[in-house]
């Protein structure tokens, strides 16, 4: 009796606690998208949207530990520990727990550069970065097939909502990439825009603005 | 390119009539104190080939150890003459202490589209150029050496012939490679110069390091004008007293300008440092003004320029430089402010686009210049031109926007008046006829930078 | 030798965080872009500054020796 109500406790930590992680995730994903296109959450100064995306991460991490670790020492299925970070080999559902061993070994990297980001080059830490949605995408997926919770009643819409709200952003965040100035264009689009025509240009005049209008020359 | 017609110069001669036709003193021979032309042959406009460079100036000095060149330097007190005039001798002292093994860059970019004496050097007189070269290696234990060229398939193949030749017959010590360079204005900035030669686009870099710590490659960089190299390379033959026999006791020696005359004529000539500028260009009834030190220099006001010399010591108080030798007369019936903004136009557009004061600053302040340039202009556009230029001078990772400011600065001084004009509708030339020289294209993209 | 605090203007896109968290030695420009007071840093603002420098989304801000222009 004692033994099957410590397990179904383990177990149930474990489920929610990997529910959390998932929320976390996608926040962390959010807020990284806002900072790369110097977005604000109203209300707050800037720095609240990097404080918040690097704490939301580490916070991610420790729920993430709970998480993996209750399900490894709840005995109900086995799973070894070595399956935390090496995927596929675990003997319970391998494919599903895999990917959120991938997902971990990612978070992981993602975390570990960005502390070390000063000691190494700008173009290096920003592509390992872009891994950031490979391992937001394979938690979603860990999480789709490790147990049948999403797929009904309320944690199913939560988890609708997560995928809605990084598949929106990711579009709007595409979009504004694609139409980004490369640096060589800058200053030739701030002409155009100062004297449309390519001429001296005549009649209305512009104030300069705290924000310019061109706000994609950056 | 022909060097056009030679000043010549004698220690002591009278300078009060101004450049009139050509005039031929004995041609100079090489090794005579104060003998001008020395960078360019006596007579004749055709490039020097490698025999009669031979038999002119002998054979290559090396002076068998590295850093024999550097006390050399400092008696001769040679300038850079890329621009900056900065002591020769330090720049090589710095890089011969490097830890690693350096590199050598001769730099024949020259961006400015109003200078044309690096790419005249490097074709009547490849062989001075080289010698410098070579000499700086030797002073600096390197091992790569590049010659940085403007882009011209012409001159590039004549360069890489005259190395191969002097490959063949065993001169060089260390081999040349002849590096293209894009025809950007920024492209012979010295960190641009070392993300080139480093495969990446020309672009300047933040400061620090600065190249002659960390350039090409990572490594040690020193990075010289070609035209400073070509002294360098007399110097190690004749001496440091042959060198002071011209210019000043602050700036000694000779240099080479490109002059651009009121009437359109534009010559690349030797001259000493210490020459009048009436000497130089024609400061008649039909001047208004005088730009000096490039489109980075400052304008004058033609009376002005008629007491000065050629030198820092006069230029600078009056604002401007001597910079890389271009000067330019601006006739009477020209509107200056026009070239003026034409030329910052160019200027914003030759803008890296790296750094937000600069890529937003230029260009609003050609598109005021333009305002300004314009019948009744709205007067809102100086007090913003004047606004932008505090806001972008120092602020960018190179001298762009600084050299642009005191471009731009210099001419709402210099052309008061135009610009009263232009406030009742009328202006010295509404036809606003260019006559600075712009390369018809400007960079579109990516491509152009590398 | 205390040290100066100097933007990489080639890295900085104007994200303005620096700004916020160190008004005492840093505003902004009309276009977003940081201006920095010159002159070695005060020490009574050391934590502030050492904050900036890590909280800049690309690292634009640099501590570095006095004079290393």
């Amino acid at each position: 009796m004692n033994g099957i109500t410590q397990s179904t406790a383990l177990w149930y930590a474990s489920r929610a606690t990997g529910v959390v992680s998932l929320l976390l995730l996608t926040g962390v994903v959010l807020l990284g998208m806002l900072v790369n296109r110097q977005g604000r959450l109203p209300g707050f100064p800037r720095f609240v949207v990097t404080g918040l995306h690097r704490n939301l991460s580490l916070l991610a991490v420790v729920f993430v530990a709970v998480h993996v670790l209750t399900a490894i020492a709840d005995s109900y299925v086995s799973i070894q520990l070595i399956a935390i970070v090496i995927p596929f080999v675990s003997s319970y559902k391998p494919v599903w727990l895999g990917l959120g061993a991938v997902s971990l070994d990612l978070v992981l990297a993602l975390i570990v550069t960005s502390l070390l980001r000063a000691r190494m080059s700008r173009r290096m830490w920003r592509g390992l970065h872009w891994f950031s949605y490979a391992a937001w995408g394979s938690a979603v997926v860990h999480s789709l097939y490790s147990s049948t919770d999403l797929h009904h009643g309320l944690l199913l819409y939560t988890a609708i909502a997560c995928w809605l709200a990084v598949a929106v952003a990711g579009c709007w965040r595409m979009a504004h990439a694609g139409r980004e100035i490369p640096r060589e264009g800058r200053a030739a689009a701030t002409l155009e825009l100062m004297s449309p025509g390519g001429g001296p240009r005549r009649g209305r005049r512009e104030a300069p603005a705290a924000r310019p209008p061109g706000a994609d020359i950056r | 390119m022909t060097p056009g017609t030679t000043v010549p110069q004698s220690a002591g001669s009278r300078w009060d009539q101004p450049r009139g036709g050509h005039r031929q003193h004995s041609p100079a021979q090489p090794g005579q104190p104060g003998g001008l032309p020395r960078l360019f042959p006596a007579s004749g406009a055709g490039p020097v080939d490698l025999r009669t460079h031979l038999s002119r100036f002998t054979a290559l000095p090396y002076l068998g150890q590295p850093g024999q060149l550097i006390p050399v330097l400092k008696a001769a007190g040679l300038t850079g003459r890329g621009g900056a005039a900065f002591p020769v001798y330090r720049k090589l002292a710095a890089v011969a202490e490097a830890a690693t093994r350096p590199v050598v860059i001769g730099n024949g970019a020259e961006g400015e589209p109003a200078s044309d004496k690096d790419k005249s050097l490097l074709w009547i007189s490849p062989h001075l150029v080289l010698d410098g070269l070579q000499l700086a290696a030797e002073t600096v234990s390197s091992a790569a050496v590049g010659l940085y060229v403007h882009r011209n398939d012409r001159l590039q193949d004549q360069l890489r012939a005259a190395v191969a030749e002097r490959a063949a017959a065993g001169l060089d010590q260390v081999p040349v490679e002849i590096i293209d360079a894009p025809p950007r204005f920024l492209a012979g900035e010295e960190s641009a110069l070392a993300s080139r030669i480093s495969g990446e686009p020309a672009m300047p870099r933040f400061k620090p390091p600065r190249v002659f710590e960390r350039g090409v490659a990572g490594r040690p960089t020193l990075v010289h004008n070609v035209e400073t190299l070509a002294h360098l390379a007399l110097i190690a033959r004749y001496g440091p007293d042959w060198f002071r026999g011209a210019g000043t006791a602050d700036e000694p020696g000779s240099m080479l300008c490109t002059l651009h005359q009121a009437d359109g004529r534009r010559d690349v000539v030797e001259t000493q440092l210490g020459t009048p500028l009436r000497a130089l260009v024609h400061l008649g009834p039909g001047t208004q003004a005088v730009l000096s030190g490039g489109y980075h220099g400052a304008w004058l006001p033609a009376a002005d320029a008629g007491q000065l010399t050629l030198s820092n010591a006069d230029l600078v108080p009056a604002g401007s430089f001597v910079g890389a030798g271009v000067l330019a007369a601006l006739p009477a019936d020209r509107c200056g402010i026009a070239e003026t903004a034409r030329v910052t136009r160019y200027l914003a557009l030759e803008s890296a686009g790296q750094c937000g004061p600069c890529f937003n600053g230029l260009p609003r302040i050609a598109a005021a210049l333009d305002e300004v340039a314009s019948p009744r202009p709205d007067p809102r556009a100086v007090t913003d031109m004047m606004r932008w230029a505090g806001l972008v001078e120092g602020r960018g990772a190179c001298h762009h926007p600084d050299g642009t400011v005191r471009f731009v600065r210099s001419a709402l001084q210099v052309f008061r008046e135009e610009i009263r004009l232009h406030t009742q509708g009328r202006c010295a030339d509404p036809a606003r006829r260019p006559f600075l020289p712009l390369p018809a294209q400007t960079a579109m993209d990516a491509a152009d930078w590398n | 030798m205390r040290k100066e605090l100097r933007v990489d203007p080639t890295a900085c896109s104007g994200h303005g965080l620096c700004a916020e968290l160190l008004p005492e030695l840093i505003t902004l420009d009309e276009w977003g872009y940081p201006i920095i007071a010159p002159g070695p840093v005060p020490r009574a603002l050391d934590k502030h500054v050492r904050r900036a420098v890590t909280d800049c989304p690309v690292l634009a801000l640099k501590l570095l020796p006095a004079a290393s222009r």
